[in-house]
Parts: structure tokens; C-alpha cells; sequence
């Protein structure tokens, strides 16, 4: 006897429903069952779709959305899997590319060429010397390998998240009605848990393909460059603006000349943000075969392992520290030549 | 110079709101200002602008903040779009460009000079000044040469490959001025050009546009809310109120004769001693004059400087000489009346406020 049959009897519908009472029995009917007790007002359940299930054999189970949703997924998943496959693959070469480079380059020339970045991009001596104390120190403490792993997939995908990053914004702070369909979407992928992504994802492509954990990191990381520069955009002094205007620019020419220059701070502290955030990502995505220090991190753990999951925590701290570093030291460059 | 007409605006109206079309319909049955935006919910911006500005004089535009002058001076190279009328340049409807002909008029035949200077912070002196050029595709090396000559022209030596911020606003806006001039336009409209500087600073840049004019004979448009700005610079003086035109003619002549007591208030507080010429105020005739002539005095100085050379003594008669030839005769007496406001001369029409 269920809660809500008084419904389905009263509205007449027992027959649309059907024999009540069959099919499996949950823990809690029979614990009710085996008491014999009828249960009071004050334990009257939410009719839920469990609930009326009970009653009423015609109405889902909640189960059956999520079975329903998983089989609608597996259903479209080779149709989407046919046209995703060939447009994510050069993102696994990419990935597969980088991490070879930097596994295959010789410590003794890969950190004087970083160093060399470290400096074309800061300026500064003494940033060039913290960061190599750190490398250094990463080294010494055989995490070098991991560290260019992790250090590899961040580029690409910083790259990669700046490259289609920047246009989106462009457009965005071009168009009120564009700004507002891509914002709902820039903030779901940024308050969705990163975990939940990766689901989907596993049931599309391979765990064995680099792009699996590119793409996750590539859509939860670039949502900081597309809102910068759509801001960067849409602040640029309107006298300015109104200038180039009156002095017949061409959109080309505004844009490139006046809105990107003016916007190049905030695009750069969006850069910053992505390059942070892929750092926050390639760890979680060691779950699903992303190399470097995460992996240590997860073996941490799996095995209960203390000791290989803090030294592997501080590798990425500092990894942290150098990639805000750098590109902070290359955003107030930007800003001293503008102000 | 010619009295040809440069720019013609034709019965201009702009409403801004969500219906101009049916709002302008209202305005020209007679529906005013106030009741346009409360029962209408529409903000009527100009209302049945006619001005006709001539080669190579300086328009002044004067009015007070939402008298709707920078909304005006924005028509002329379409910043911003009209609900009605025409803007005629050089005889050509610049309404009915397309974005094509309307990039080409904008960068060949009208530069713009701003009350926030709108330099591109970016870019060096040189090359803000040269940017007229460079966005017409023209070689960057003669852009940059070019605009230097300008720099030097506006009174900024060695700044070139300074940024804008590096520089103070009168020499920003010195900045501005020599980008209008480096694009060679016969047509330079100034939106409040002066009105950031200092006044000591905005008189210096008064001058020197003066001082460029007689050189340059642009045809230049400028807007101000700074009556003695306007009556130093203006040839023709166009004052706009609430997004119409109260009266507009030589500044002299409206002085002379405000037809408005909005004008008459406006005036009231200036120096007419410096701001009225001799020509102005001074009787018309040719004939030798039996009374002893103290002196000749020249047509366009002003009643300062009479006054000053008389000592304050009211006996006096001059004789009012052009390029030698007399035009006039001043009687002390005529000159001293004219210093009296309208106002105070027509029973006070100031007093009724």
C-alpha cells in the first residue's frame, strides 16, 4: 500500500496504472512491511517520482531519466564521436608533440632555453633567477620529468585556449546579443565541477588519447581569456573610439589599432588567469591519463602515500608561482608601456 | 576669401528614443521639449537646425551642457545619425553617403578635435599626429615626417617619441590640433577643444588657433559653453538652447541687438569694453568732420583700447580709419553708452527674472 494510490483512485486512473505492487520491492517497503506499522502524517514522503512510482507502476522511476539520458548519449555519442574525432585530433598531436619536445630535449638546454622565455617575456634578472632556483630545485629533487610533462600541456593548451579564446571575446564585445547566449555558457563550464565534464568526455574518445584531457582542460580554462577580452573590449575609452571614427578607421584598423592595444592588459590578466587555471586542471585530469606532477598527486592518494603527495604538491606551487610570475611581470610590461 | 558656403545645415531635427520617426511627426505639430519626454518618453536633441557656415570663417557654436551642441557638431560627419534633415558639404548631402563615401569624406575633408584630447595612449606624439595619414594608407615614414612639420607648427619641439602621458592636457590638445592639421581637411570642427585646459593655458590656445586661421583659412567648427571663448574666436555665432537655435548672426551684432532675454542674461556679465569693436559701435559716415579729431583709431581695435588711449576723457571724437580710408566717426559718448548692457538700457528685462 502505497502513500499517494488515494490519487490515482480518486482521479480513476487504476486502471491506466496498472497492478500496483509488482516489481522490486526496496529496503524500505520491507522494513514498513516486516513492522506492520502504518506510517504517520509526519513521514508522509515528497511525491517524488519514486514515490508515486509506488503507487501508480505507469510512472518512471528516476532511474529510468538517468538510463534514459545515458542511453540517449550512447545513442548520438558515434554520430558525435564521427564529426569531435577528426576536429580534436590535432589537439592529440599537438599534446603528444609538446610532451615529446620536452621529454627529448636535453635538461642542460631545455632550462637555459625556459630561463631565456623567463626573460624575454619579464625583463627582470631576478625573476630569471627565482625561476631557475625553482627549476633547479624541481630537478635536484628528480621531479624535472613530471614538471616538463605538466609544463607541456600547459602550453599547449594555453595556446590553445588564447588562440580561440580572444576571437570568441572579440566577438562577444561586438555583439550584446552574442555576449549574452555565450555567458550563461562561459558560466556553467566555470562553475560545473571539473569532474563532471571528464564523464562525458571518457564515454567519446579513448583514455589513451592525449586530447581526452586536453579538451577538459581546454573548456574549463578558457573561459577566464574569453570574459577579459570581452571586457578589455567593451572599456576601451569611448573618446578614443569616437577618434578613429572621426578620422575615418576601418573596422580592421580599429581593431587592430585602437581595441586590441588599449584592451592588451586585461586580455593579458585573462592569459594569466587560463595559464592558472590549466595548472589547476592538469592535475585533476591526471584521472584520466594527463602525465606530470598530477599523476604523483593522485599516487599520493591511491597508495596513502604522504610524503610523494606534499613534494608533489609543492612541484606544483612552484610551478604556480613561476607561470604567475612570468606572466604577471609580462602584464605590468604592457601596462607601463600603455599608461 | 570667399563667402562660399562650406557647410550647410538644413532643418536638422534628432530625437533620441525607441520611435523618432512618429516623435519627430509630434515635434513638427508643435509638440515642445518637455512634453516630448513626458508623455512621449522621447528626448528631443535638435529641433530645425539651419546654419550655413562660409569657407574658411570659425563657426562658433555656444551653449550651455544639453543645449544639444555636441550633438550638433556630430552630424556633420555623421558620429551621430539624424532623424531628419540635411547637411549639406561643398553642395554634396552628407546624409545620403554610404559607409564607403561617408570613411572617404571623414578622412579626406573633415578633421575633429576633442574636449578629452582622444589620443591614442599607445602611440607616440608623432605617430598620433601623423594618424590621419597612416589610416589613409600613406607611407609611414612621410606620415610621420609630415606630422612633425605640424608638431613644430603647434608649438611642440622634440616631443615626438614622447606618449601622450608623458605630456600636460594643453600640450595633449596641442597634439590634437596638429593630427586635425597634419590630415590636411579644409574642414576642422573642435568640440569644446579648449574647455579641459586651464584658462591661462586656453587662452594661449585660442591664440594660436587665431594665429593658425590667418595662415590656414580652414573652415573651422567650434563648440563652446564659454561665452568670451566664443565672442574671441567666433565669425559667425550660432547660440543654441534646449536644442534650438536662439539667435544667431556676427557676435557683435548680437551683443548689439540680443533678440532674446535668454541672450540678453547670457551677456549680461561679460566685458563689452573688450569684446566690441569700434566698427560696431561707431556712427557710419565718410565726411570730414568740423569737430577736432583726437585721433584715428582703426575699425576692428576694441573700446579697451580707446577708452585707454583717451585717458577716460568723454570730449573726445575720433576718426574710425579701414586700410586708411575713414568709415566712421566715434564720439566718446556713443562709446561709453554702448558699454551699458541691453539689459540695464531696455528697462531691465533681467530684473523680470
Amino acid at each position: 500500500m502505497a502513500t499517494y494510490d488515494f490519487i490515482f483512485d480518486g482521479l480513476g486512473l487504476r486502471g491506466w496504472c496498472g497492478e500496483s505492487g509488482g516489481g522490486a520491492m526496496s529496503m524500505q517497503d520491507l522494513i514498513a512491511k516486516g513492522s506492520g506499522e502504518t506510517p504517520s502524517v509526519w513521514e508522509t514522503p515528497f511525491p517524488s517520482l519514486d514515490n508515486l512510482h509506488d503507487a501508480c507502476p505507469a510512472i518512471a522511476q528516476t532511474r529510468q531519466l538517468t538510463t534514459g539520458l545515458e542511453n540517449g548519449f550512447l545513442g548520438v555519442k558515434d554520430s558525435l564521436k564521427f564529426v569531435l574525432d577528426p576536429i580534436t585530433q590535432p589537439l592529440s598531436w599537438f599534446l603528444s608533440g609538446a610532451l615529446n619536445l620536452f621529454q627529448t630535449v636535453p635538461w642542460f638546454i631545455m632550462i637555459p632555453a625556459l630561463l631565456l622565455v623567463v626573460f624575454l617575456a619579464s625583463r627582470s634578472s631576478r625573476l630569471v633567477v627565482t625561476v631557475a632556483t625553482m627549476i633547479l630545485f624541481l630537478a635536484f629533487i628528480d621531479h624535472y620529468d613530471y614538471a616538463m610533462q605538466t609544463l607541456a600541456i600547459i602550453f599547449v593548451c594555453s595556446a590553445i585556449c588564447v588562440l580561440l579564446g580572444v576571437p570568441i571575446g572579440i566577438a562577444m564585445s561586438r555583439s550584446d546579443r552574442l555576449q549574452k547566449s555565450v555567458i550563461p555558457i562561459l558560466d556553467m563550464l566555470q562553475t560545473l565541477p571539473p569532474f563532471v565534464y571528464l564523464i562525458p568526455l571518457i564515454f567519446l574518445f579513448s583514455v589513451t588519447e592525449p586530447k581526452l584531457y586536453g579538451i577538459a582542460i581546454i573548456l574549463y580554462a578558457i573561459v577566464p581569456v574569453i570574459r577579459l577580452t570581452d571586457l578589455g573590449i567593451r572599456l576601451v575609452d569611448k573618446d578614443v573610439i569616437e577618434a578613429a571614427d572621426a578620422f575615418g578607421m576601418t573596422d580592421r584598423q580599429k581593431l587592430y589599432g585602437v581595441q586590441i592595444p588599449l584592451a592588451l592588459p586585461n586580455i593579458m590578466a585573462g592569459v594569466n588567469q587560463t595559464i592558472m587555471m590549466s595548472l589547476a586542471m592538469v592535475v585533476i585530469a591526471s584521472l584520466v591519463s594527463a602525465p606530470g606532477l598530477g599523476v604523483l598527486v593522485l599516487r599520493g592518494i591511491r597508495n596513502l602515500e604522504l610524503g610523494v603527495g606534499l613534494v608533489s604538491g609543492l612541484g606544483i606551487v612552484l610551478l604556480a608561482i613561476i607561470l604567475d610570475r612570468v606572466t604577471k611581470a609580462a602584464l605590468a610590461r604592457v601596462n607601463t608601456a600603455q599608461q | 576669401m570667399s563667402d562660399q558656403i562650406k557647410i550647410s545645415i538644413q532643418h536638422l531635427y534628432k530625437i533620441f528614443g525607441d520611435d523618432p520617426a512618429a516623435a519627430l511627426e509630434r515635434v513638427k505639430a508643435g509638440v515642445g521639449k518637455a512634453e516630448l519626454l513626458e508623455q512621449y518618453g522621447h528626448v528631443l536633441g535638435l529641433q530645425d537646425i539651419n546654419v550655413d557656415m562660409v569657407d574658411g570663417r570659425i563657426t562658433v557654436i555656444m551653449g550651455l551642457s544639453g543645449s544639444g551642441k555636441s550633438t550638433l557638431i556630430r552630424h556633420l560627419n555623421r558620429l551621430i545619425e539624424p532623424t531628419d534633415g540635411k547637411v549639406l558639404v561643398d553642395g554634396d548631402d552628407v546624409i545620403s553617403y554610404d559607409a564607403e563615401a561617408l570613411r572617404k569624406m571623414r578622412r579626406q575633408r573633415m578633421s575633429m578635435v576633442f574636449q578629452k584630447f582622444a589620443l591614442l595612449p599607445h602611440r607616440t606624439v608623432a605617430e598620433n599626429a601623423a594618424m590621419p595619414l597612416i589610416v589613409r594608407g600613406e607611407n609611414k615614414d612621410s606620415a610621420l615626417e609630415e606630422a612633425s612639420k605640424w608638431l613644430d607648427r603647434v608649438g611642440l619641439q622634440g616631443n615626438d617619441n614622447q606618449h601622450p602621458h608623458q605630456l600636460s592636457g594643453g600640450m595633449q590638445q596641442r597634439v590634437g590640433i596638429a593630427r586635425a592639421l597634419t590630415s590636411n581637411s579644409d574642414i576642422m570642427l573642435m568640440d569644446e577643444a579648449f574647455s579641459a585646459l586651464d584658462p591661462l593655458i586656453r587662452t594661449d590656445m585660442q591664440d594660436l588657433l587665431l594665429e593658425l586661421q590667418k595662415e590656414l583659412h580652414k573652415t573651422i567648427v567650434f563648440i563652446t559653453h564659454d561665452l568670451d571663448e566664443a565672442l574671441k574666436l567666433a565669425d559667425h555665432l550660432v547660440i543654441l538652447k534646449d536644442g534650438y537655435i536662439v539667435q544667431q548672426g556676427e557676435p557683435q551684432e548680437i551683443l548689439l541687438h540680443p533678440n532674446d532675454p535668454y541672450i540678453v542674461d547670457f551677456i549680461s556679465d561679460i566685458n563689452r569694453a573688450r569684446v566690441l569693436r569700434v566698427r560696431s559701435v561707431m556712427e557710419h559716415t565718410t565726411e570730414a568732420l568740423d569737430r577736432t579729431i583726437a585721433g584715428d583709431v582703426d575699425g576692428d581695435t576694441n573700446l579697451e583700447a580707446v577708452i585707454a588711449e583717451s585717458e577716460g576723457d568723454t570730449n573726445l571724437t575720433y576718426r574710425v580709419v579701414s586700410d586708411g580710408e575713414q568709415i566712421g566717426v566715434l564720439d566718446m559718448k556713443t562709446l561709453v553708452r554702448a558699454l551699458v548692457p541691453t539689459s540695464a538700457a531696455e528697462d531691465g528685462v533681467r530684473g523680470n527674472y
